[in-house]
């Protein structure tokens, strides 16, 4: 049984070469360039979504923050991308594993402590202990501040790991449940099969949804930050 | 049967069945060649498909159905039931459990 419920998530290979890497580079030729003024469709519309992103992110950044740009556009793009992709049927999602959504959460956390610590040195410090604590707390405080701010980074990525994964689970499990019961019992089957519905509506926004939150979360540390 | 233009200038559909090996083995198959086979690929398919006025959503549609059979394709070998464990359900069977 366990083999067969997460095959969908072993990392494709061919011959023993990792071809993970064909399906983390696919993203970005759905998505073209132009040097045009008036575009076809295809770029209008992603251009649009752009600047909407762009917007909504970036405002609340001073100028410092605002270097970050490219960065947090190109990241909720491509998670957005990446997990919306992950829901066609037998495609392989590079957000499930765990070693990618480390490896985009521990750099970008790393890069908003470093940046605060080397501008604003003091101020960084003092965010780890709230205002109006009381005296004899504040040793305790201090050590809690400072192991919730190590965790950051790792609940990033399993944040957005453990929720495309169990999503991607459920799936398969209520499917080849509607899929089992077709033989024994038909209305069963049917409000199995709008659950399913239901369950896709729900991954698409989550899909969404968690790119949304992964990019924020590092804008606003970003913010904390800069 | 010497051809008045060079075998090797030749496009695909216009080479004779017998100078086929020839024309394979003349391509240009360095790194830089093969980027540029993938790259005409692509602009052929988004300038017919894409880049036109009123481009609709199959053009976008086509390439996920790709991606979903190259995906199936990928995984075929893990998708095979293993042999004695199917979840068809027979008849004295009911009382198994399934982990």
């Amino acid at each position: 049984m366990n083999e067969s419920l997460f095959t969908p998530f072993i990392t494709p290979t061919v011959l023993g070469l990792p071809a993970a890497v064909l399906v983390i580079l696919f993203p970005p030729l759905l998505i073209p360039t132009s040097k045009h003024f008036i575009n076809n469709r295809l770029i209008i519309i992603q251009q649009w979504l752009i600047r909407l992103i762009l917007k909504q992110m970036m405002t609340t950044h001073n100028a410092k923050g605002r270097t970050w740009s490219l960065m947090l556009t190109s990241l909720i793009i491509f998670i957005a991308s990446t997990n919306l992709l992950g829901l066609l049927p037998y495609s392989f999602t590079p957000t499930t594993q765990l070693s990618m959504n480390l490896a985009m959460a521990i750099p970008l956390w790393a890069s908003t402590v470093a940046m605060g610590l080397r501008f604003k040195a003091k101020i960084t410090l003092t965010h780890l202990l709230p205002q109006g604590t009381p005296t004899p707390l504040i040793p305790m405080l201090i050590i809690i501040e400072t192991v919730s701010l190590f965790i950051q980074p790792l609940a990033l990525a399993v944040r957005l790991t453990a929720n495309i994964t169990a999503g991607h689970l459920l799936m398969h499990l209520i499917g080849s449940s509607a899929l089992a019961m077709l033989a024994i019992n038909l209305p069963l089957t049917l409000i199995t099969l709008t659950i399913l519905t239901l369950l896709t509506i729900l991954e698409t926004a989550i899909a969404l949804i968690q790119a949304y939150v992964f990019t924020l979360l590092v804008s606003l540390y970003l913010h904390d930050n800069s | 049967m010497a051809s008045v233009v060079p075998v090797k200038d030749k496009k695909l559909l216009e080479v004779k069945l017998g100078e086929l090996p020839s024309w394979i083995l003349m391509r240009d198959f360095s790194p830089s060649g093969i980027f540029g086979a993938f790259q005409r690929g692509y602009y052929r398919y988004y300038n017919k498909y894409i880049n036109v006025k009123k481009g609709s959503i199959s053009g976008i549609t086509m390439v996920l159905a790709c991606y979903v059979l190259f995906s199936y394709s990928f995984s075929y070998k893990h998708l095979k039931t293993p042999a004695g464990r199917s979840w068809a359900i027979s008849e004295g069977n009911s009382q198994e459990g399934v982990v």
